[in-house]
C-alpha cells in the first residue's frame, strides 16, 4: 500500500513538473473582456446627439437600453449599498437600465475568483487601485479611454486623480477606470463641545499639536484615540498613519518612489517617518488604552471614547469616513469637528491624503458603456453624498450638495488640494497593500517582532 | 403469458429508455429551477424534492440496469454504479484542482512562466511561513490531543450518568455555531481594552484576571500564547464531534464483558484502560485521524479571529491570502502543495490499520 | 454492601461534578454572548455583560466643584481628606462611605459624590437586536431636500428558505452517494480498489479553498454558475472524503456473515444495499447527517463563491447585515443565535439514533 502510493506521488510530481515546465499555460484564459469589445461600437448612426461623456450615455437617456441590466460588485454593504441604490436611482427610472449591485464582506478574494473564473460583474467598485491595477496587468479590464470620452476625462478630475487610474497592461498604459468616490483623510476629528469648553485649540503646525498632546496629558486624560482592529484587514489605519507622515517630512517626489517600491522601507525617510508616529503610538500617556490596546480595538470603535462622558481621549486621525461611526445624534461641527493634520516640515506645505472608489469594466455592452459614462459625472454620487458618506471627486459636483458643514469642508480641501496624494497602501501590489505592510505594522505595534524585521519583511514582500 | 415483456433484451430496453426520460425530466426540472420566479417555498420544495430524488433515482435505475446485463457484466459494472459517481466527483472538485495546483507551484504567479521549486524554497526560509508552519504544528498536536481526550472523558464519563443527553447536548452546542458566531463569543472573552482610567474590561477572561487582582492582557496579540488562545476555540467547536463518535462507539461495547470485568473485582480505571479503550481503538484513531486533518486544514477561526496576525497565521489562510488578495497563484500553491504532504504520514498510519483489519 | 452503595454514590457525585464543571466552562462564553444580545448596542460596550446581574455600584448622588484658587497639580484637600489628582480620580472612599471622584481631567475640577447601591435589574435590556436581524435594520438618511428617508436593509427571510434549499440536499445527496462508494470499496471486488480508496484517503486533507477557482471555471463553461445544483455539487464534492472514510469505516466492520448469508439466498448488492446496510447503518448516516448539515449550513465561502447574491444564504446575508467596515456586535450576536435554532432542532431531533451511532461497529468478535 505504502509503495503504491509513494509511486503515485512520484509520477504525480514527476508528471507536474513537466507539464508545468513545457505545457501551454494552464491559467491562460481568453480574457472575458475582448470577447465582445468588437461588437461593442455598435452606435447606430441614428442615435440621438452624443453627450460629452460618450454616445451611449445618450442613448441611454433616449431610452434604447430600457429593460437591460447592469451588474456590478463591490465591497461595500448594508447602509453604504442602500445609499448608492438610491443614488442612482434617478438615473435607472430616467433610462430604464436596472444597475444590479450585490457588495461582499470578502470582496477582496471573491473577486479575484469571479475574474479567474469567468463570472465577474460588468462593473466592479475597487476601493484599491492596487487590487485593479493586478487584472490590468492581466488584460482583463477595459480601457476606459474607449469607452468615455478621454477629452470628458480631463475636463472632470484633476490631473493627479486620472493619473492614479492609469495603469499598466498587457499592451501599454490604460485607464483602468472612473473614480466615483473620494475620500479625504489627514483629518484630525476631536469632540468641539468638550474641547472648547477645557479651553483648548486648534493646532497649525505639528509642534503645536505635539504641545496640545502633552498638555491633554498633563491635564491627566489620554490624547489619542487609536484603533487599527479591522478583521483580516487589520493594520491598514497604521498604515495611513506612516503615509501621512511621509508626505510631511519628504519630498512628494521621495513618496512616489516609495509607494512605486523604489524607496525601500528599510530606509532613512521611512524610518524618520515612522519615528514620528511612533512617538505618539507608543508612548502610554498619549493613547487611550495604551500601546498594546491599540492592535485590539476596532478602527471604528476608536473614536467613540471621545464623546463618553466624561471625554476619555480628545484627539483622532482618519478619513471622513469615520463619522458614521459615531454615535447617533451627534451634531456635525457642534459636537464634532476636525482640523487638517498640520505639517512638520513647511518646505513640503500642506499634502493632503485621500483615497477613493475607482470603478472599472468588465464586460462589454453598450448599456455597460452609458452608466460607465454615468458615473464620470458628478450626478451619478448626488444622492449619496447629501444622504452623507461620500464625496465626489467630479469636477462638476456642487459644493451645496453636502448635507453637513464637516463634509462639505472635507470636500473642499480635496477639490482644492494641489499637493494630493492617494493613501499609498492602496496603490502598493496586493502583497505588499493588503498584505505585508498591513500585517507587519501590526506585528510592530503589537511589539511582535522589531522595527528593522518589520521593514525588511515588507522590502522582501515586494513581488520581483 | 408475457415471453416479450420479460425477456431480457426487452426490458433492457425499457430500462434505457426510462433513464433516457429521467435523465431529460431531471434536466427540464434544472432549466425550471434555474429560471423559475415562482415563490422561494415553492422553490425550496420541489429543489429539495428534484436534488435528492434525482440522484435516488439515478442509482435506482443505473443498477436496473446492471442487474439485466449478462451475468459476467453484472460483476464487473456494477462497482461502477456504486462507486463511480463518488470517485467522479471526487476527482473533479478535488483531484484534478490538486492536480492544476501541483503544475501552478512550479510557475510564476500569473502561471505563466516555469520558476522551478522557487516557489518551495521561498515557502521553506521566509520568516512568516516558518512561523506558519510551526503554528500549524501546534494546532495539530495541542487541538487533537485535547479534542479526542477531552471528547473522551465526557464520552466515558457521560455514559454512567443519568442526565448523559443533557451534557452532550451543552458539549455539542458549539458545532452548530457558525464560525462567524463563534467569533463574537470568543471576542466577548478575550477582548481587551487597555489600561487607563475609567476602562472597565468587556472581556470575561480579563474581568476573571483582574477579580483575581491580576493584570489584563490584550490576550490575542501575545505570541506565541496566543495560538493556544486560538486553538481553544477549536477544542471547544470540535470536542463535541469527538464525544458524539466516540460515545456511541462505547455504546456499542457489550455489557457483559463490562459486567464480567466488575465482577472479577477491576476498577473503574482499570476497566477504561483494559476495555474501553481496546474496544474502541478503531474509532479512536477514525476520530484522531479526522481532528488532526481539520487541524491542518483550519481556516475559518484564525481568519475570524485575528486574520493571522501576530504570529496567529496557519498554512489554508496563508493560502488564501496569497492566492486571492496577493494574487499569487505559484506560491499560494507550492503553500496547498505542502500541506498535502504534510499529511502524508497520517495517511500512511491509516492505510495501515486498513490493511492490519480485514478490508485491506 | 452500603460500603459499595456509598463508593457509588461517591463516585456519582464526582462523575456528575466533572460534567457540570465542563459543561459549564462550555456554557459560560454562549452564555455572556445570549446576553449580550439582549442589551442595547451602546451599553455592551461599556460595561461587561455580566454586570446584568445583580451587583452592587456606585452610583452618582451630587458633586463638588474645586474652587479656582486650588493648585490642582499638587495635593488637593476635600472634606478634611487629602489626595493627589490621579487617587482623587481612581476614587476614594471617605470615611462616611460615600466615595468621591473626581471628574475627568483637571480642568474640570469637579468631584462626583457616589454612593454605594444594589442594581438588581440592567435597565434597557431590548428585543430591538432581533428585530432588527430578522425585518432588517432601518437605515436613515436625508435626500437632498432634507427629508427623512427610510430603507430596510437586507433580512433573513429568503435567507432562511435559501438557507434549507442548500443545506437539505447537500447533506442528504453526498451520504446517499458516498454509502453506495462506502459499501462498494467494503463489499465488492473489482480492479484498483485499494489505490482508488487510497485517493480517497489522500483528498481528505484537501483544503477546499485550492477549488475554488478551477470548479468556478467549470461552472462558467456548463453555465451553472449560481444555480442550487452548483452549490450541492461543491459541496457534495468537498464533503465526499470523509464522508465515504467515515462509512466505510462503519459498514466495512459490519458482521461479515449477515451478508454472506444474503449472499448465499441469492439476493443481489442492490438488494443487500438497499434492505439489509443502509437500515443497519441508520445511526451512522444519522451522526454523519447532523455535522454534514451543520458544516453546510455555516458555510460562507462556499456559497459567497457559487451561489452568488441573488439566492444568498444565512451566513451572506448575517455577514451583509454587519457591514463592510462596522462590527455591530449587538446583532452579531443576535444573528448567531436565530442561524443556531435549526441546527440545534435537527441535533435534538437526531440525538435519539446516537444510542448507537457512528462506528459502533467497530466493536468486532
Amino acid at each position: 500500500m505504502k509503495k503504491v502510493l509513494w509511486q503515485v506521488l512520484a509520477l504525480m510530481l514527476v508528471a507536474s513538473m513537466l507539464l508545468a515546465a513545457c505545457g501551454t499555460p494552464a491559467a491562460t484564459e481568453a480574457p472575458a473582456a475582448t470577447e465582445v469589445a468588437t461588437e461593442a461600437p455598435a452606435t447606430e448612426a441614428s442615435g440621438p446627439e452624443a453627450l460629452p461623456q460618450g454616445q451611449e450615455l445618450a442613448n441611454a437617456y433616449a431610452g434604447m437600453y430600457d429593460g437591460t441590466v447592469v451588474t456590478m460588485s463591490g465591497p461595500f454593504t448594508d447602509a453604504d449599498a442602500v445609499k448608492f441604490d438610491e443614488s442612482v436611482k434617478v438615473f435607472e427610472e430616467a433610462t430604464g437600465i436596472d444597475i444590479q449591485y450585490a457588495g461582499s464582506k470578502e470582496f477582496e478574494a471573491s473577486i479575484r475568483a469571479a475574474v479567474e473564473g469567468g463570472t465577474v460583474t460588468d462593473i466592479v467598485d475597487f476601493p484599491q487601485p492596487g487590487l485593479l491595477a493586478s487584472f490590468v496587468a492581466e488584460g482583463k479590464a477595459i480601457d476606459v479611454n474607449t469607452v468615455v470620452n478621454p477629452d470628458w476625462l480631463a475636463e472632470n478630475y484633476i490631473e493627479s486623480w486620472l493619473q492614479m487610474g492609469t495603469m499598466e497592461g498587457p499592451d501599454g498604459p490604460i485607464m483602468a477606470g472612473v473614480w466615483a468616490r473620494a475620500n479625504g483623510k489627514s483629518l484630525v476629528f476631536y469632540p468641539k463641545a468638550a474641547f472648547d469648553a477645557a479651553g483648548y485649540t486648534v493646532p497649525e503646525t505639528w509642534d503645536e499639536m505635539m504641545a496640545l498632546t502633552e498638555q491633554i496629558a498633563a491635564d491627566g486624560d489620554t490624547p489619542w484615540c487609536i484603533g487599527i482592529e479591522s478583521g483580516a484587514a487589520t493594520g491598514w489605519t497604521m498604515t495611513d498613519w506612516l503615509e501621512e507622515t511621509m508626505l510631511r517630512t519628504t519630498s512628494l517626489e521621495n513618496y512616489d518612489a516609495w509607494v512605486a517600491g523604489e524607496l525601500k522601507f528599510d530606509s532613512p525617510e521611512v524610518r524618520t517617518a515612522l519615528k514620528y508616529v511612533t512617538d505618539i503610538w507608543f508612548n502610554d500617556a498619549y493613547v487611550y488604552g495604551g500601546r498594546s490596546s491599540i492592535p485590539t480595538t476596532f478602527f471604528g470603535d476608536a473614536p467613540k471614547p471621545m464623546f463618553e462622558e466624561p471625554t476619555k481621549c480628545w484627539l483622532h486621525r482618519q478619513g471622513n469616513f469615520i463619522t458614521s461611526f459615531f454615535p447617533e445624534g451627534l451634531e456635525a461641527g457642534v459636537d464634532y469637528d476636525f482640523f487638517y493634520l498640520p505639517p512638520i516640515d513647511p518646505q513640503y506645505g500642506k499634502p493632503v491624503l485621500g483615497a477613493g472608489d475607482i470603478y472599472a469594466m468588465f464586460n462589454d455592452r453598450p448599456e455597460v458603456r452609458a452608466v460607465l459614462q454615468y458615473f464620470s459625472t458628478g450626478e451619478s454620487v448626488k444622492g449619496w453624498i447629501e444622504a452623507g458618506g461620500a464625496i465626489s471627486p467630479h469636477l462638476d459636483s456642487n459644493l451645496d450638495w453636502y448635507g453637513d458643514p464637516v463634509t462639505r469642508k472635507v470636500a473642499q480641501v480635496l477639490k482644492e488640494a494641489t499637493a494630493f496624494r492617494f493613501d499609498g497602501s492602496d496603490l502598493m501590489p496586493g502583497a505588499v497593500g493588503a498584505g505585508s505592510f498591513w500585517k507587519s505594522m501590526t506585528d510592530y505595534v503589537s511589539g511582535s517582532i522589531d522595527e528593522d524585521t518589520a521593514l525588511q519583511q515588507i522590502d522582501a514582500s515586494w513581488p520581483k | 403469458m408475457k415471453p416479450v415483456l420479460d425477456s431480457k433484451p426487452v426490458r433492457l430496453i425499457l430500462a434505457v429508455l426510462s433513464a433516457v426520460v429521467i435523465v431529460f425530466l431531471l434536466q427540464r426540472g434544472f432549466v425550471f429551477l434555474r429560471d423559475t420566479t415562482a415563490s422561494k417555498i415553492v422553490i425550496v420544495v420541489f429543489a429539495v424534492l428534484w436534488g435528492v430524488g434525482g440522484v435516488a433515482l439515478l442509482y435506482t435505475v443505473a443498477n436496473w440496469i446492471v442487474e439485466l446485463l449478462p451475468g459476467k457484466w453484472v460483476a464487473r459494472v456494477q462497482p461502477i454504479v456504486f462507486v463511480g459517481p463518488g470517485l467522479a466527483l471526487l476527482f473533479w472538485f478535488l483531484a484534478i484542482p490538486v492536480f492544476r495546483t501541483l503544475v501552478l507551484s512550479f510557475r510564476d504567479p500569473t502561471g505563466q512562466k516555469f520558476e522551478g521549486f522557487g516557489n518551495y524554497v521561498y515557502a521553506f526560509t521566509n520568516r512568516i511561513m516558518i512561523e506558519t508552519f510551526r503554528n500549524n504544528f501546534m494546532w495539530m498536536v495541542f487541538g487533537t490531543f485535547f479534542c479526542v481526550s477531552l471528547g473522551l472523558i465526557i464520552a466515558v464519563l457521560a455514559d454512567k450518568s443519568r442526565y448523559e443527553a443533557v451534557y452532550k447536548a451543552i458539549i455539542f452546542m458549539p458545532m452548530a455555531i457558525s464560525f462567524v458566531g463563534a467569533g463574537v463569543i470568543w471576542k466577548f472573552v478575550y477582548t481587551y481594552k487597555g489600561e487607563g482610567v475609567g476602562i472597565s474590561e468587556i472581556g470575561l477572561l480579563n474581568a476573571i484576571v483582574l477579580a483575581f487582582g491580576g493584570q489584563s492582557q490584550p490576550w490575542l496579540i501575545l505570541p506565541p500564547y496566543n495560538n493556544f488562545f486560538l486553538i481553544v476555540i477549536m477544542v471547544w467547536l470540535q470536542t463535541g464531534f469527538a464525544m458524539v463518535i466516540l460515545s456511541s462507539a462505547i455504546k456499542g461495547i457489550p455489557a457483559e464483558l463490562l459486567e464480567a470485568a466488575r465482577i472479577d473485582g477491576a476498577s473503574e480505571f482499570q476497566i477504561f484502560f483494559g476495555i474501553t479503550i481496546p474496544s474502541i481503538q478503531g474509532t479512536l484513531i477514525t476520530v484522531t485521524t479526522t481532528i488532526v486533518i481539520f487541524s491542518l486544514k483550519l481556516f475559518d477561526i484564525v481568519r475570524v479571529m485575528t486574520g493571522g496576525n501576530n504570529g496567529t497565521n496557519v498554512i489554508a489562510n496563508e493560502f488564501y491570502l496569497q492566492r486571492f488578495t496577493y494574487s499569487d497563484a505559484g506560491q499560494a500553491s507550492a503553500i496547498a502543495v505542502i500541506l498535502l504532504i504534510a499529511v502524508i504520514p497520517v495517511m500512511i498510519y491509516n492505510l495501515r490499520q486498513f490493511r492490519e483489519s480485514r478490508a485491506f | 454492601m452500603k460500603s459499595l452503595q456509598t463508593k457509588n454514590n461517591l463516585s456519582n457525585f464526582l462523575v456528575n461534578f466533572t460534567l457540570i464543571l465542563i459543561c459549564l466552562i462550555w456554557i459560560v462564553p454562549t452564555l455572556g454572548v445570549f446576553i449580550t444580545s439582549f442589551r442595547n448596542s451602546e451599553k455592551i460596550f461599556q460595561s461587561g455583560w455580566w454586570t446584568i446581574l445583580p451587583h452592587n455600584e456606585y452610583v452618582k448622588t451630587g458633586e463638588i466643584k474645586i474652587d479656582e484658587s486650588v493648585d490642582v497639580n499638587g495635593p488637593i484637600t476635600v472634606d478634611g481628606v487629602t489626595h493627589t489628582f490621579e487617587e482623587w480620580r481612581a476614587g476614594v472612599v471617605m470615611p462616611d462611605g460615600k466615595q468621591l471622584t473626581w471628574y475627568g481631567n483637571k480642568r474640570t475640577r469637579q468631584i462626583d459624590i457616589q454612593t454605594q447601591e444594589w442594581i438588581w435589574f440592567e435597565t434597557g435590556m431590548t428585543l430591538e437586536n432581533y428585530k432588527n436581524v430578522l425585518s432588517g435594520k432601518e437605515i436613515r438618511f436625508k435626500d437632498g431636500s432634507g427629508q427623512e428617508i427610510v430603507r430596510q436593509g437586507n433580512n433573513l427571510n429568503s435567507a432562511f428558505l435559501n438557507s434549507i434549499a442548500v443545506a437539505i440536499p447537500a447533506t442528504i445527496i453526498p451520504i446517499l452517494i458516498a454509502c453506495f462508494a462506502a459499501y462498494g470499496f467494503a463489499w465488492m471486488n473489482f480492479f484498483g480498489r485499494k489505490f482508488l480508496f487510497t485517493i480517497v484517503v489522500a483528498l481528505l486533507v484537501v483544503p477546499l479553498q485550492i477549488a475554488l477557482v478551477p470548479i468556478l471555471q467549470d461552472y462558467t463553461k456548463l453555465n451553472i454558475n449560481g444555480t442550487f445544483l452548483a452549490i450541492w455539487l461543491a459541496h457534495t464534492g468537498f464533503g465526499l472524503p470523509l464522508a465515504i472514510y467515515l462509512l466505510f469505516n462503519y459498514i466495512n466492520q459490519l458482521p461479515r456473515d449477515i451478508l454472506e448469508s444474503a449472499f448465499i439466498d441469492g439476493a443481489s448488492h442492490f438488494t443487500i444495499f438497499t434492505n439489509l446496510i443502509l437500515p443497519l447503518s441508520v445511526p451512522a448516516l444519522a451522526s454523519f447527517a447532523i455535522f454534514q448539515f451543520l458544516w453546510v449550513w455555516n458555510d460562507y465561502l462556499v456559497s459567497l463563491i457559487f451561489l452568488g447574491d441573488q439566492n444568498r444564504v444565512m451566513t451572506m446575508a448575517l455577514a451583509a447585515i454587519v457591514g463592510e467596515k462596522g462590527q455591530d456586535w449587538h446583532l452579531l450576536t443576535a444573528g448567531a443565535f436565530i442561524s443556531m435554532i435549526l441546527p440545534l432542532t435537527v441535533f435534538f431531533s437526531l440525538q435519539r439514533f446516537f444510542v448507537r451511532g457512528l462506528l459502533a461497529g467497530s466493536v468486532k468478535g
